[in-house]
């Protein structure tokens, strides 16, 4: 296993009730890089992260085996409210919380997870907007719903949301699936800024968006990884023949 | 057959049918409308003297210039059973409705699901004997009183809570609860500050749908609140309350008594038309503000 991933998988299988979703993966993530997993519908890409920050477990009738592995502590023998708070997640669909103002959206992990001052709470508010690219466009209506931003706002409220728990690694799921090109191209440039202060990654079907914000990609079939490397690598120089048959258009 | 015929014949089938629809609506609301209309003929002139909704009840009289005032005690009464009864059933029922939808433990919820409709189908009359026949076993002093009809009454409300509350908590979408749960917010307060927040407007209808309910029925009061022309001295003792007033007084011969019993149906029937528009018009706003609608 490389030194210097963040968070790594080994030999994870998940099940939704006797049937396994991926099976026996084992893939390492590097810090401050954007790892992309690409794959066909149903191959367990969205399985795999959810299994990284515990959410899999929510489902009834789900179970893990094997270890994912976070600054060396295996993440199935901690609280998974703890593992929640470093690993953050943003999902498909843009999910605000649609009973609260934009400003209560990007604070609800800071105040239901403990008691931050107020300054402490605007100033976090402010720089997680920001660091969405959000700010400029919402400074004046912080006390808005969320829900009267458009589906790309809402999005980069999302990430703003998961940003300002703090958490050390980042999970998208498909996060621009539900968004039109020009938001699409907002929230990539984003991911790439991102990087820098979280280690990234990213679940997407869409084989140009991994190619353009991805260090490193791993390619999924049926639960299986078939291939993990460098994005350039495996886009031009796969290793694998169903990993050139994926990205050649040649199925899925 | 010609198709001329056929369609001459299929005409007059879908009009037939739209009239005898027609014929039932008028069915259905005539009962409503003449409640209403009689309640505000026969019970119209009682109810706008001065003291009718601060006097005791009047005794029984035969002589025209007997008093028609008041309903002072019943009204206080029907508020403190519904006070008590609604302490009672909007905790307990809104968290059972939790337990059900949120912490399905295996069948567990489901069981208290069908129990909650097993129990709304419950006759009220029997919600009162049961509660009458434990107290005056148990605690005979406090039998009737005002503790035991609360405890009829929200024996009736719980159900009606903890279905509505649970099929509001249903239609919050599970997104909500992913999006509170990846930013390690506990399950609990994700539940309680978000899930419910969400489900609120269902919440605040199943408990006035309740209290409504609640607020008219006299048969669970019988044997428990018992009745009284008293302003309530405390909660051991029997209490009045407006659907037990109109349930004594309509069957008086006292021509007084009679007109009283209108007078207060024709309140307890606006009172519910009121609180069922306002509780609509909050509801309404409370869905806007969350964005909904």
């Amino acid at each position: 296993m490389l030194s210097g991933d963040k968070i790594r998988t080994e030999h994870l299988t998940a099940y939704y009730g006797p049937k396994p979703a991926i099976t026996d993966v084992t893939l390492g993530f590097a810090e401050h890089a954007v790892s992309a997993i690409i794959g066909p519908s149903g191959c367990g890409k969205s399985t795999l992260i959810r299994c990284l920050n515990r959410m899999h477990e929510t489902v009834a009738r789900t179970r893990v085996e094997g270890q994912v592995v976070l600054d060396g502590e295996d993440i199935y023998q901690l609280d998974p409210v703890r593992v929640r708070r470093r690993v953050g997640m943003v999902f498909q669909k843009p999910n605000p919380f649609v009973t609260m103002s934009i400003y209560n959206n990007v604070s609800a992990a800071l105040r239901f997870n403990g008691r931050p001052s107020r300054e402490e709470t605007d100033r976090q508010v402010v720089r997680s907007l920001q660091q969405a690219a959000l700010w400029d466009e919402v400074k004046d209506r912080i006390d808005a719903p969320a829900v009267s931003l458009s589906g790309g706002q809402q999005q980069r409220l999302c990430i703003a949301r998961a940003l300002a728990a703090e958490p050390e690694v980042l999970l998208m799921d498909e996060p621009c699936s539900a968004l039109d090109p020009i938001a699409t191209a907002k929230i990539e440039e984003l991911i790439k800024k991102l990087k820098e202060e979280y280690t990234v990654i990213i679940v997407t079907h869409n084989m140009q968006q991994a190619a353009r914000v991805a260090d490193n990609t791993a390619f999924m079939y049926i639960g299986k990884l078939i291939e993990f490397g460098p994005t350039e690598e495996l886009f031009e120089r796969p290793k694998e023949s169903l990993t050139e048959a994926y990205i050649t258009g040649r199925f899925g | 057959m010609k198709p001329f015929d056929r369609h001459a014949r299929r005409k007059l089938l879908s009009h037939t049918i739209a009239v005898l629809s027609g014929l039932t609506v008028i069915a259905v609301l005539y009962p409503l409308v003449s409640i209403i209309y009689e309640a505000f003929a026969l019970g119209g002139g009682v109810l706008f003297q001065t003291r009718f909704f601060t006097a005791v009840p009047p005794n029984a009289c035969s002589a025209i210039s007997c008093q028609t005032v008041g309903i002072g005690p019943d009204i206080v009464g029907t508020l403190i059973l519904i006070g008590i009864a609604s302490g009672i059933s909007v905790p307990v029922g809104v968290l059972a409705a939790i337990f059900a939808s949120e912490y399905r433990a295996k069948g567990l919820g489901r069981a208290i699901s069908f129990t909650a409709d097993v129990l709304t189908g419950v006759p009220s009359i029997i919600m009162g004997a049961f509660i009458y026949g434990y107290f005056v076993i148990y605690y005979p002093t406090i039998a009737y009183s005002a503790y035991t009809g609360g405890l009829a009454l929200s024996a009736i409300m719980t159900p009606i809570v903890v279905r509505t509350t649970e099929e509001g908590l249903r239609v919050v979408p599970n997104s909500v609860r992913e999006a509170a749960l990846a930013l390690g917010i506990t399950k609990w307060k994700a539940t309680l500050r978000i899930v419910l927040v969400a489900a609120l407007p269902a919440v605040a209808t199943g408990v006035l749908l309740a209290v409504m309910r609640a607020a008219g029925e006299a048969a669970p009061l019988l044997f428990t609140a018992l009745g009284s022309n008293l302003y309530p001295t405390g909660l051991g003792h029997p209490i009045g309350a407006l659907p037990l007033l109109i349930y004594f007084f309509a069957l008086s011969p006292y021509s007084n008594q009679v007109k009283v019993a209108w007078g207060a149906t024709l309140f307890l029937l606006l009172l519910i038309l009121i609180v069922n528009i306002v509780s609509r018009l909050m509801i309404h706003r409370m869905k806007v503000r969350m964005g909904g609608a």
